[in-house]
C-alpha cells in the first residue's frame, strides 16, 4: 500500500470508528446503566476529553508531517477537527440539557459568572466557523491562504478547552496540566516555521 | 426529622435491616396509605418511612463513590485502596479544654451510646448529593461525657496520618493529616453524629471507618474520616480545605444555594446516579433545625 492508501484505508476508518464509537458506547452505557455512579459526569468526561484529544491531534498533524516527511497526513486534519467539533457539541448539549435543563436564564448566568464555563463555551463558539468551513467546497471558496488564517483559531479553541478543564477541577490538576503541556509543546514546534514566514 | 431507629450498641446480624427494606421504604409507605399515616406506625416502621424525599442511595453507590484523598483523588480509588487500612485496634485521643482527656479505645469511646440510624442528605461541595442511612451516635452526648471546660469554644477533629496505610498521603495534594473543626454549639447540635456504620453494617473503610464525623447541613468535606483525635479548643481550629484553598473553602462550609463556590454555582445539585439536577436546599434541608445557630451572621463572608 502507498502512504495515501494507508491513510485512506486504515487510519481514516480508525478515526471514524473511535469518533463515532465514543458516543455510541456512551449512549449504550446510559441506556444499560453501565456508566458508573455518575453517568452524566462519565458522558461529559468522555466527550470533553475526546474533543480535546481531537483538537490536539489536529494540531499535531503538521509537526508530524515535518518530522516524518509523510505529507499525506494532511488528509487527516479536517476529519480529526470535525470529530473534535462533533464531540465538543455533544459535550455542550449534555451540559445544556442535563446540567441546566435548557434554562436560558441559568445558562446565561453560568457563562457570564464562571470562567471555566466561559472558556469552554468560547472554545466551542470558536470551533463553529471552523466546522462550517471544513468542506472541500468551502476551502476552495475561501482560498487556501484565507482558510489557513481563519483556521488559526483552532489554537485559541484548544487553549479555551484546556483552561475550561483546568478551572473546573477541585485540586488535582494533573490531567488538565498534561493537556496544557502537550498544547504548549505543539505551539512551540510551530514557532520556528512562523518566524521564518514572518521574516520572509 | 430523622432520629430513627434506636438500638443497642451490639446488633446481631439477624437484626440488621436488609438493604432491600430501606429501598422499599417508599413502596411500604405507599401501601400504608401515605406519609401522613406514617405517624401512626410503630416507631421502628415509622423510622423506615422517613421524610418522602429521603430515599437512600444504593449501598453499592455509597461505598464506591467516595472523596477520600488519603486513598487517591479519583472517586473510585478509595473503594479499591482502603481495604488495607487496619481499623482495629483503634485509639482516639481526647485532648485540650476538657476534664476527661486521655486515650480511649474505640470500644470504650463508643460503648456508652445507643446506636441510631440517621437517614441524612449528603451534599458535596462539588455539586453532587446522596442520601445515606448512617448508623452512629450523637456527638453532643459524647462531648457531655468528656466534660469540656468553659474555655472550650471549638472542637477539632484530627484524622489518621499514616502514609504506609494511606497511599494518597504520599502526595502533597493536601496538607496531612486531614483536620476538621466545628464550633462547640455546632458539635453539640442533635443532628451532628459520629458515624460507625451505614445500612446497618459496620462502616466500610472507604466511608471513614471506624469513626467519622457527619454534619448533614454542611458540605461533605467537613466530615472527617478515620478520626484519631478530638481536641477542645478556645480558638477556631485550622481546617484542611481552608488551609489548601482559603478563598474557596471556609471554616463554616454550610450548604447554601445562595452562596456560590467562587468557580461554580451551588444553586443546584445532581443526586448521584440521576441525570438531571435539582435545587439545593438551604442548610441542605435542615434550615428549620440549624438556621438559628447562625442568626445575625453574614453567610456570604462566613462561607
Amino acid at each position: 500500500m502507498t502512504r495515501a492508501q494507508v491513510i485512506r484505508r486504515v487510519v481514516k476508518p480508525v478515526v471514524w470508528v473511535v469518533g463515532l464509537g465514543i458516543p455510541v458506547r456512551l449512549l449504550w452505557g446510559a441506556l444499560h446503566g453501565t456508566l458508573g455512579s455518575e453517568p452524566v459526569r462519565a458522558i461529559q468526561e468522555w466527550t470533553g476529553k475526546g474533543a480535546l484529544v481531537g483538537l490536539l491531534l489536529t494540531l499535531a498533524v503538521t509537526p508530524l508531517r515535518r518530522l516524518t516527511g509523510w505529507n499525506e497526513l494532511i488528509r487527516l486534519r479536517r476529519l480529526l477537527g470535525t470529530f473534535a467539533f462533533f464531540l465538543a457539541t455533544l459535550h455542550l448539549l449534555t451540559y445544556l440539557v442535563f446540567d441546566q435543563s435548557l434554562s436560558l436564564a441559568m445558562i446565561r448566568k453560568d457563562i457570564m459568572e464562571h470562567p471555566w464555563v466561559t472558556a469552554g463555551f468560547a472554545a466551542w463558539v470558536l470551533m463553529v466557523p471552523l466546522a462550517l468551513t471544513s468542506t472541500a467546497g468551502m476551502v476552495r471558496r475561501l482560498g487556501g491562504k484565507r482558510w489557513q488564517r481563519l483556521h488559526l483559531l483552532v489554537y485559541l479553541a484548544a487553549a479555551g478547552g484546556v483552561f475550561h478543564f483546568l478551572w473546573l477541577v477541585k485540586k488535582d490538576a494533573t490531567t488538565p496540566e498534561r493537556f496544557g503541556l502537550v498544547l504548549v509543546a505543539l505551539l512551540l514546534m510551530r514557532l520556528p516555521a512562523w518566524a521564518v514566514r514572518a521574516r520572509a | 426529622m430523622p432520629v430513627l431507629i434506636r438500638r443497642g450498641g451490639d446488633i446481631p446480624a439477624s437484626q440488621i435491616t436488609p438493604e432491600s427494606v430501606y429501598l422499599n421504604r417508599r413502596a411500604f409507605v405507599a401501601a400504608a396509605g401515605g406519609v401522613a399515616l406514617g405517624a401512626l406506625l410503630p416507631p421502628r416502621l415509622r423510622a423506615l418511612a422517613g421524610p418522602d424525599d429521603l430515599k437512600p442511595t444504593p449501598y453499592e453507590t455509597i461505598t464506591t463513590y467516595n472523596n477520600y484523598y488519603e486513598f487517591g483523588t479519583s472517586k473510585e480509588s478509595p473503594a479499591k485502596l482502603a481495604g488495607r487500612l487496619k481499623t482495629s485496634p483503634w485509639t482516639v485521643e481526647v485532648a485540650g479544654a476538657a476534664k476527661r482527656t486521655g486515650r480511649y479505645s474505640y470500644e470504650d469511646l463508643v460503648r456508652p451510646f445507643t446506636m441510631q440510624v440517621r437517614i441524612y442528605r449528603h451534599r458535596c461541595v462539588e455539586g453532587w448529593s446522596m442520601v445515606v442511612p448512617w448508623m452512629g451516635f450523637s456527638l453532643g452526648d459524647l462531648i457531655r461525657r468528656l466534660e469540656p471546660t468553659s474555655k472550650a469554644k471549638f472542637v477539632q477533629f484530627t484524622t489518621l496520618d499514616d502514609p504506609a496505610q494511606m497511599p494518597g498521603q504520599r502526595s502533597d495534594i493536601l496538607p496531612w493529616p486531614y483536620v476538621e473543626g466545628l464550633r462547640l454549639d455546632e458539635a453539640m447540635h442533635p443532628l451532628t453524629i459520629l458515624a460507625t456504620g451505614l445500612y446497618g453494617k459496620p462502616l466500610p473503610n472507604q466511608n471513614g471507618a471506624p469513626l467519622r464525623l457527619v454534619v448533614p447541613w454542611k458540605y461533605g468535606f467537613k466530615g472527617g474520616k478515620a478520626i484519631v483525635r478530638i481536641t477542645f479548643m478556645e480558638t477556631q481550629p485550622m481546617t484542611t480545605w481552608n488551609m489548601a484553598v482559603p478563598s474557596e473553602y471556609g471554616f463554616y462550609a454550610n450548604v447554601n444555594p445562595e452562596v456560590d463556590h467562587p468557580r461554580w454555582s451551588q444553586a443546584r445539585e445532581r443526586p448521584v446516579g440521576e441525570f438531571f439536577k435539582r435545587d439545593t436546599l438551604m442548610f441542605n434541608g435542615y434550615a428549620d433545625q440549624v438556621a438559628s445557630l447562625y442568626t445575625g451572621m453574614n453567610l456570604r463572608t462566613n462561607y
